[in-house]
């Protein structure tokens, strides 16, 4: 893939969170002398990928590998612990608030839970002008309105119920507002993290088909956050797997269902029902997954993999990549061709 | 006739709000037979945990039982004295939840609950009751449960809470499981280990389950039977095979046909326009009308009756056919 | 006309009409707001107006009494004032000052508090730290110290000159840490949601989505405690001016009406004392009932809709 083709990159990103609480807390007895240490949750952990323009790069894993976290460094909520990101081409998490502003319209996020994403004290079209307002501090009013009517209506909003507060709409209707905002700023990249998994099964559907008009309407690129792997399957490009704050694989999404090449994806796809399908076996992986705050060594999938050996315990598997460097595996048994 | 196991005849369900009434559930009727297992699936607000409360009559304050009738083992639940339902609740009927910690006490040992289930009910001593703490433990797969016994809630992650919950539903030989969403808080690979559990269980020891769900995922791979609830009624109910490979009403048929996955990939997935209506507000006729291709005449003005249409081996409450 | 529907609609409105003590309360309080703010035009005497004074009329005891005289209907005080006229006054003089203080306790309080919960690390530290120590001496503690020192900065004739802002100073200096505490609280949850992140994602600085989209969120509870502050600040008052720390008694409150009939209350003139005591329990009351309802109204966890 060429470099023109890049829209944001993300290289070698860490991200901590400190919870050693006060300095009393952080003192530890060790060989009988007292240190101050600290506690951190590796959230994750040097993760390095890129994503295209106009794909939809899907994010999977369990709760809490860091998906949501990982999602929050990207647009700039957080800011990475190391490691660097750049939009197109230029870095962008060392900037300062008024440089990043410009990257603030491009990238927008829509979140998981419909009834906390809006602020229930603002109606709908607050809730839109204000984001265009701040960014287009010149634009008139009757374009304002004009532009809330139009995105209200690609949302498929009512725009007659412009004047209502969040209470009053359904989670669907309210998930919709979430995005209009977001669109609002006519940004170039959004970060969805799990936009439908709070959504009643018969509203999933619609919700899924408005981000992918809007992808086509609005030239948009989506990082995509889930744990739905049907839903990963029906609209992703590529999919980027992750397990306790690391990536294990990133493919394009027929690679990933026809051929998952690690051990975890392959547990992972074994494990969704699909109706019609009877009870198939699935892979049991051993074990829980560890907690963030104490890594496994070596590879973070050994206590748990069924191919896991010596070298797994020690040595930490680096990403293969191939197809021009668009998918990787990091695996110490794909490495050495015994998966 | 066999008789069946349970069966729930034109149950209906109301809450007194300060607006008035509210139906949550109207005419639900089903049957579930030794060793059965029932799916009920539908959108939230439906009316699948008020069903499943109402077989056990665990319906709180502003609800109450307006209608209907459940026979389990020759006695109509609705009626029964409060005692025969402490009795049957958690010894012949037990319920699992979504959250773990709805069944756990935090300020208990796993050990102290199990043992105080089985003693409630079970006129035997300590020592054996913890006996079968431990070996209900170990059928759910907790590794060591001597030592686990002693530990409390905290201390499992969510997945083995979960398990735990299944083992304390097992303890006293339950003939029927109510299970209401208890795998939507999990993650998927302890989703799938926590229904082969159930399933496991539940085949071993011929144990009827009704299992609540809003996932057609889950409930094709479980039950043999699925009953499809909106806005209160179950609008579809039959052999799980049959409703996933042909349904009859359009919301189920919606409902399959909005799957990622029942489609080609990147193409757009088919819809059902708007949402399920508030109880508050029902339309008249039927209530999936607004939302219907098919509605025209009868469906604006008259609520579809639950019955066998055509010759198809099951029940739907459609008047399109 | 819309606004007027959905009041008239809400849950505020129908929660109200159904509870008995919240109307009595409320329409008792708005009676006692009217009388004493109206109180110039109304009352049967001036009580500020020294000319029409006279230490001949002192102490004389309610009509009902056989000394008692027509034109003092609860009788008159030490100093020959009509209590009735007094008592409006006064209790205006101690209305303005209960809001007063809460409306400089809810500013200051809520800033703090804003700052407190959204900043977090040392600012939050350091005046919640403040707050902790104000809290552990209890308000009168605080309110007499910080009094003392004004009137030795002033002098006590200025003190009393400008008893009223003072008083409004003092006792909003002293109770801050009330409303900071709850807002802090509030402001705690309110930022871990997502709007909030939304809003950080479009570009939004600090203050801005302090005070545009976090603070709306954060009134409820503040509205609450407002009700019940507004007793207590009637409260401080009245126990400052009974310590002498209060309005001087050529311009009483209710709370140095009490301090000054203390004295007679043994010589057989109760009324002096007893009568602005009762209207003093009567306003704080209402006041805490009122603030009561409003809770449970309010309360996300009590309200089903
Ligand atoms: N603000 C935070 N402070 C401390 N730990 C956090 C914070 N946010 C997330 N974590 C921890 O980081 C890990 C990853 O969380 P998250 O990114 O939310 O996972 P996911 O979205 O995949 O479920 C979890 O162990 C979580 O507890
Ligand atoms: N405690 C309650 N008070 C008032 N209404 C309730 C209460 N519990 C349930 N309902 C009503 O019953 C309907 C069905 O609820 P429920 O059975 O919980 O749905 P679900 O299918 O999501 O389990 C809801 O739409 C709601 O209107
Ligand atoms: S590196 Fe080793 S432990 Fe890790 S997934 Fe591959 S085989 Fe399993
Ligand atoms: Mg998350
Ligand atoms: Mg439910």
């Amino acid at each position: 893939m060429h470099r023109e083709n890049r829209l944001v990159t993300i290289n070698k990103l860490v991200k901590k969170f400190d919870i050693s609480g006060g300095f009393l807390d952080q003192l530890k007895i060790e060989n009988k002398k007292i240190v101050r240490k600290k506690t951190f949750v590796h959230a994750v952990n040097d993760v390095s990928f890129t994503v295209n323009k106009g794909e939809i790069l899907s994010v999977v894993g369990e709760s809490g590998c860091g998906k949501s976290t990982l999602a929050r460094v990207v647009v700039g909520l957080y800011s990475p612990w190391s490691g660097e990101i750049f939009y197109k081409d230029k870095r962008i998490d060392n900037l300062d608030g008024s440089q990043m502003l410009s990257y603030r319209k491009k990238m927008q996020m829509i979140f998981q839970d419909p009834y906390a994403s809006l602020n229930p004290r603002m109606t709908v079209k607050k809730t839109l002008e204000e984001p265009l307002r701040f960014h287009e501090p010149s634009i008139s009013n009757s374009e304002i309105e004009e532009k809330v009517l139009y995105v209200m209506e690609q949302v498929g909003v009512n725009p007659k119920w412009a004047d209502r507060y969040p209470h009053e709409f359904s989670g669907g209707q309210r998930q919709r507002v979430s995005i209009a905002r977001a669109l609002m700023v006519d940004p170039e990249f959004i970060v969805a993290d799990e936009p439908i998994s709070a959504l009643d099964v018969s509203i999933q559907a619609q919700i899924l088909n408005l981000l992918m008009d809007a992808r086509d309407n609005f030239g948009l690129t989506y990082m995509l956050i889930t744990h739905d792997l049907s839903v990963v399957e029906h609209i992703s490009t590529r999919v980027c797997v992750m397990y306790l704050g690391t990536v294990c694989e990133i493919a394009p999404v027929r690679n990933i269902f026809s051929n998952p090449l690690h051990p975890y994806t392959q547990a992972l796809l074994s494990a969704i029902p699909k109706p019609g399908v009877k009870k198939k076996e699935h892979i049991k992986l051993k074990g829980e997954v560890p907690t963030p705050i104490v890594l496994p060594t070596g590879c973070v999938f050994h206590t748990r993999c069924l191919y896991a050996d010596e070298r797994c315990r020690r040595e930490i598997p680096k990403p293969l990549s191939y197809d021009n460097g668009e998918s990787f595996v990091a695996c110490h048994g794909v490495e050495e061709k015994r998966i | 006739m066999m008789e069946h196991l349970l069966e729930v005849n034109n149950l209906e369900v109301k809450f007194k709000l300060r607006t008035g009434e509210l139906t949550a559930i109207d005419n639900v009727g089903f049957t579930l037979d030794k060793g059965e297992r029932l799916g009920i699936v539908g959108e939230s607000g439906a009316g699948k945990s008020v069903t499943g409360f109402s077989i056990i009559n665990l319906i709180s304050k502003p609800g109450y039982i307006s209608g209907g009738e459940i026979m389990f083992e020759g006695k109509d639940l609705t009626r029964v004295s409060e005692d025969v339902l402490r009795h049957i609740r958690g010894n012949r009927i037990s319920m699992i939840f979504q959250d773990p910690m709805m069944t756990l006490n935090p300020v208990f040992t796993i050990g102290e609950q199990m043992a105080e289930t089985i003693l409630a009910h079970k006129n035997i001593s300590r020592k054996d009751a913890l006996e079968i703490s431990v070996e209900k433990l170990r059928q759910v797969h907790i590794p060591s449960p001597e030592t686990r016994l002693n530990q409390y809630p905290h201390e499992f992650s969510g997945g083995m809470r979960q398990r735990i919950v299944i083992a304390i539903s097992l303890l006293l030989d339950p003939a029927i499981i109510i299970a209401d969403e208890p795998t939507t808080a999990l993650d998927v690979t302890i989703q799938a280990e926590i229904m082969e559990l159930l399933l496991e269980l539940c085949e071993k020891n011929d144990t009827g389950m009704i299992l609540i769900t809003h996932d057609l995922g889950v409930v094709s791979q479980v039950t043999e039977k699925i009953a499809v609830m909106y806005a209160g009624r179950i609008v579809e109910i039959g052999s799980t095979e049959n409703i996933v490979a042909n349904p009859l009403h359009p919301y189920t048929k919606g409902l399959i046909k909005a799957l990622p996955g029942s489609r080609g990939t990147g193409e757009k997935l088919y819809q059902i326009p708007g949402s399920m209506p508030n109880l508050t507000e029902m339309p008249k006729g039927c209530a999936f009308h607004p939302r219907c291709e098919l509605a025209e005449g009868e469906c604006f003005s008259k609520v579809p009756e639950l019955i066998q249409r055509g010759n198809f081996r099951r029940l739907a409450a459609c008047h399109k056919f | 006309m819309d606004k007027w529907k959905k009041f008239k609609e809400s849950y505020f409105l129908y929660s109200f009409l159904r509870d008995p003590v919240a109307i009595v309360s409320f329409i008792i309080f708005l009676f006692l707001v009217i009388v004493s703010f109206s109180a110039p035009l109304i009352a049967p005497h001036d009580p500020y107006d020294t000319s029409t004074i006279s230490i001949m009329d002192s102490e004389i005891p309610p009509v009902w009494y056989g000394e008692g005289d027509d034109n003092f209907i609860l009788g008159t005080d030490s100093q020959g004032r009509d209590m009735l006229s007094t008592m409006m006054y006064g209790m205006r003089v101690s209305i303005i000052i209960g809001i007063g203080a809460v409306a400089l306790q809810a500013f200051l309080g809520v800033v703090i508090g804003l700052l407190s919960g959204y900043i977090g690390g040392r600012v939050d530290a350091f005046f919640m730290r403040l707050a902790d120590i104000q809290l552990s001496f209890s308000t009168l503690m605080v309110a007499i110290f910080i009094s003392a020192i004004f009137q030795t900065a002033f002098g006590v004739g200025k003190y009393s000159e400008y008893a009223v802002p003072i008083l409004v100073l003092i006792i909003g200096i002293a109770e801050w840490p009330q409303y900071a505490r709850t807002v802090r609280a509030s402001v705690l949850g309110e930022k871990e949601k997502e709007y909030v992140e939304a809003a950080k994602v479009i570009g939004f600085g600090s203050r801005w989505i302090m005070f545009r989209h976090i603070l709306p969120n954060t009134l409820s509870p503040v509205f609450v405690i407002s009700t019940i502050q507004v007793a207590n600040a009637v409260m401080s008052e009245a126990a400052l001016s009974f310590l002498g720390l209060g309005m001087p008694v050529t311009k009483p409150s209710l709370g140095s009406l009490i301090n000054l009939g203390f004295e007679y209350i043994f010589s057989g003139s109760w009324w002096i004392t007893i009568f602005p005591g009762i209207l003093l329990i009567i306003l704080v009351l209402v006041v805490n009932l009122l603030g009561d309802w409003l809770r449970d109204v309010l309360n996300p966890k009590l309200y089903k809709g």
